[in-house]
């Protein structure tokens, strides 16, 4: 129980780091959100390569996971997983492993597009 | 060089006879809500796209100008027109209405000050009796085209703006005794200063403004003192203060200066700077100064409004944010 | 004839804008970034939990099952105009997590509905996210390879 409130406690602090990273950038070079969002999943992935995300993946779980330097380390890591099944494995691999993201991405993209309008903004 | 270059004298006066503004929710809630002549509720205005709502705004402003005037359609003699969205289409599309030779004019938010420029050329040629100028902007179609998707979480930075939801018409006649005339006119020149930031408006249309009025100034022999009110178009808070100090640093001290940006909203300089948009100085211009020049409270004022010459592409190829600003004088003698 | 090398460029001036422009607050900023990311996870972790329990799910299909619930809620906050609220607020803590990668699909979306549905809404779905899926794809392929010289030289 302890161990289950104390990986809570790691994931909120992990994930509101890596938020509170984000925001330092964006404050001080003033990038936009498309860009931030692609630096970032690209730190994910080549962490990843070089065999160091998953360390941050096992302390802090969601809190490594759900930002999306996570999506990154899904990629390298289906890719190296399946650079042991060959070469095929090598370049399908990480897409694959990332599929559940990319199709729900997809998915309810379309669905919510269909049903919803974008509404006025008034500030 | 001579410096009346790129100044307009109209000998004949050409009458400002009548305004009529339409603006959105948001504006309408805002102190100068009252001032105008339609507010809407839902910005859509009862249309299915924001674009097709935009013109529908246009278009209402310049029938409702010509209704008011108590004239019909075929007696206007042109209609002056532009807006904001990529090839001006909801002033296009709003030509269409109306069956009258149509000009459509591009200048970003100083659209409004480039066709009365026009329109009073053309009446001061004496072959034109009524003109019409309009221009409008949307908050929704101008984000879009500009910036991101209305649902997008995207953080707005404390220098940017907001595009006013709102289109003004004046209609323009020959002199009429009692009613405020245009004398003058500077066209502007299109200023660069290297501002690179796209949210940072005011500060690329602030050389633009320095730079027209200044050449204002020195056409027409005269100094801030002469005028009640230096009126700009929508510069915001910041780029108010940055006209200010480069109108300092070229000897003019513009105290008289407002900008219709800054009128237009309930301002919290921490949130936004102000309002911006084409629509922004011809509706805060048509409803609330032009009737304080019919009822004297004002005798001459001088109304710059600025545009911001970027689109989509040249930011992203890094182009910096050329400004231009377009202005007019009107003077009102009871 | 951009920025720097244009002749029109005016340093004092740009110095001044800058010297007056509004400051960005970074502790405020950091803060909500900081606390709205934190959430976002702490949901995450609560969802990866009940995964765990109730369906036995490790792993990849943990961590995809786990995004999938959280790219549905974003697009369901998105459809219904609160995420580009709790954005405002938040900045890059709502941005960062995956629902802000959902929120950049979805949004644009809907923007471009107007202009139909193949054209219009399915594609310009991607014209924020895109990038991130070619860059994803591009990275894990050079990843994979990568890995699968060093396999056949057996260096790991």
């Amino acid at each position: 129980m302890i161990e289950m409130i104390l990986m809570y406690l790691k994931a909120f602090i992990v994930g509101g780091l890596i938020c509170a990273i984000a925001q330092f950038i964006i404050n001080v070079t003033k990038l936009t959100s498309g860009k931030i969002l692609v630096y970032f999943m690209l730190s994910g992935l080549v962490l990843q390569a070089l065999g160091l995300y998953k360390y941050l993946v096992d302390f802090a779980g969601a809190g490594a996971t759900v930002p999306i330097s996570g999506f990154g380390y899904l990629l390298a890591e289906g890719a190296i997983k399946g650079a042991k099944s060959g070469l095929f494995g090598a370049i399908t691999g990480g897409l694959s492993s990332a599929s559940a993201g990319v199709t729900a991405a997809v998915l309810f993209g379309y669905l919510f597009a269909m049903i919803f309008k974008s509404k006025s903004k008034y500030n | 060089m001579d410096k009346r270059k790129g100044t307009l004298f109209f000998k004949n006066k050409p009458s400002i006879f009548k305004t009529f503004s339409i603006v959105g929710p948001k504006e309408k809630q805002s102190k100068l809500g009252k001032y105008y002549d339609m507010a809407l509720d839902d910005d859509k205005f009862d249309e299915s796209t924001y674009e097709k709502a935009e013109c529908k705004m246009l278009s209402t402003a310049v029938s409702k100008v010509i209704k008011k005037s108590n004239l019909k359609k075929d007696e206007i003699d042109l209609i002056i027109s532009g807006d904001l969205l990529n090839q001006i289409i909801s002033a296009n599309f709003m030509a269409r209405d109306f069956d009258v030779p149509f000009l459509g004019v591009y200048s970003a938010c100083s659209t409004i000050t480039e066709s009365l420029i026009l329109g009073a050329s053309f009446i001061n040629s004496n072959n034109f009796n009524n003109v019409v100028c309009a221009a409008g902007s949307h908050y929704a179609t101008a984000e879009r085209q500009y910036r991101y998707p209305l649902e997008l979480g995207a953080i707005r930075p404390p220098q940017s703006q907001w595009t006013a939801t709102g289109a003004g018409a004046y209609l323009l006649k020959p002199f009429i005794k009692g009613y405020p005339i245009i004398t003058s006119a500077t066209i502007g020149k299109v200023v660069d200063f290297g501002v690179l930031d796209a949210n940072n408006m005011g500060a690329a249309m602030a050389p633009a403004a320095a730079s027209t009025l200044k050449n204002h100034f020195l056409a027409t022999n005269t100094t801030p003192k002469d005028y009640d009110l230096i009126l700009t178009g929508d510069l915001g808070a910041l780029g108010s203060r940055l006209v200010k100090h480069l109108m300092d640093k070229s000897g003019y001290d513009i105290f008289n200066h407002v900008d219709s940006g800054e009128l237009i909203y309930n301002l919290d300089e921490e949130d936004f700077q102000g309002g911006s948009g084409a629509g922004c100085g011809t509706v805060v211009m048509a409803s609330y100064i032009y009737p304080k020049l019919l009822n004297g409270e004002f005798k001459r004022v001088l109304f710059s409004a600025t545009g911001a010459l970027l689109s989509t592409v040249s930011s992203q190829q890094g182009e910096s944010i050329p400004g231009i600003s377009h202005a007019v004088c009107l003077e009102c003698n009871l | 004839m951009t920025g720097k090398n244009n002749q029109n460029y005016n340093e004092e001036y740009l110095n001044y804008v800058k010297e007056i422009a509004p400051k960005t607050k970074h502790l405020k900023t950091l803060w909500h970034a900081f606390w709205v990311g934190g959430v976002i996870c702490l949901i995450g972790q609560f969802i990866r939990y009940s995964f765990m329990y109730w369906f036995n799910l490790y792993g990849d299909q943990l961590a995809g099952a786990t995004s999938m619930v959280l790219i549905f809620l974003a697009s369901f906050l998105t459809g219904i105009g609160v995420y580009d609220r709790i954005g405002k607020y938040a900045g890059g803590g709502s941005i960062v997590p995956i629902t802000g990668f959902a929120n950049s699909i979805v949004s644009p979306a809907m923007e471009f509905k107007s202009e139909g549905y193949i054209y219009g809404l399915a594609a310009k779905m991607f014209v924020i996210a895109g990038p991130i899926i070619v860059f994803g794809v591009i990275g894990s392929v050079c990843t994979g390879l990568i890995y699968y010289i060093l396999n056949l030289f057996s260096l790991i």
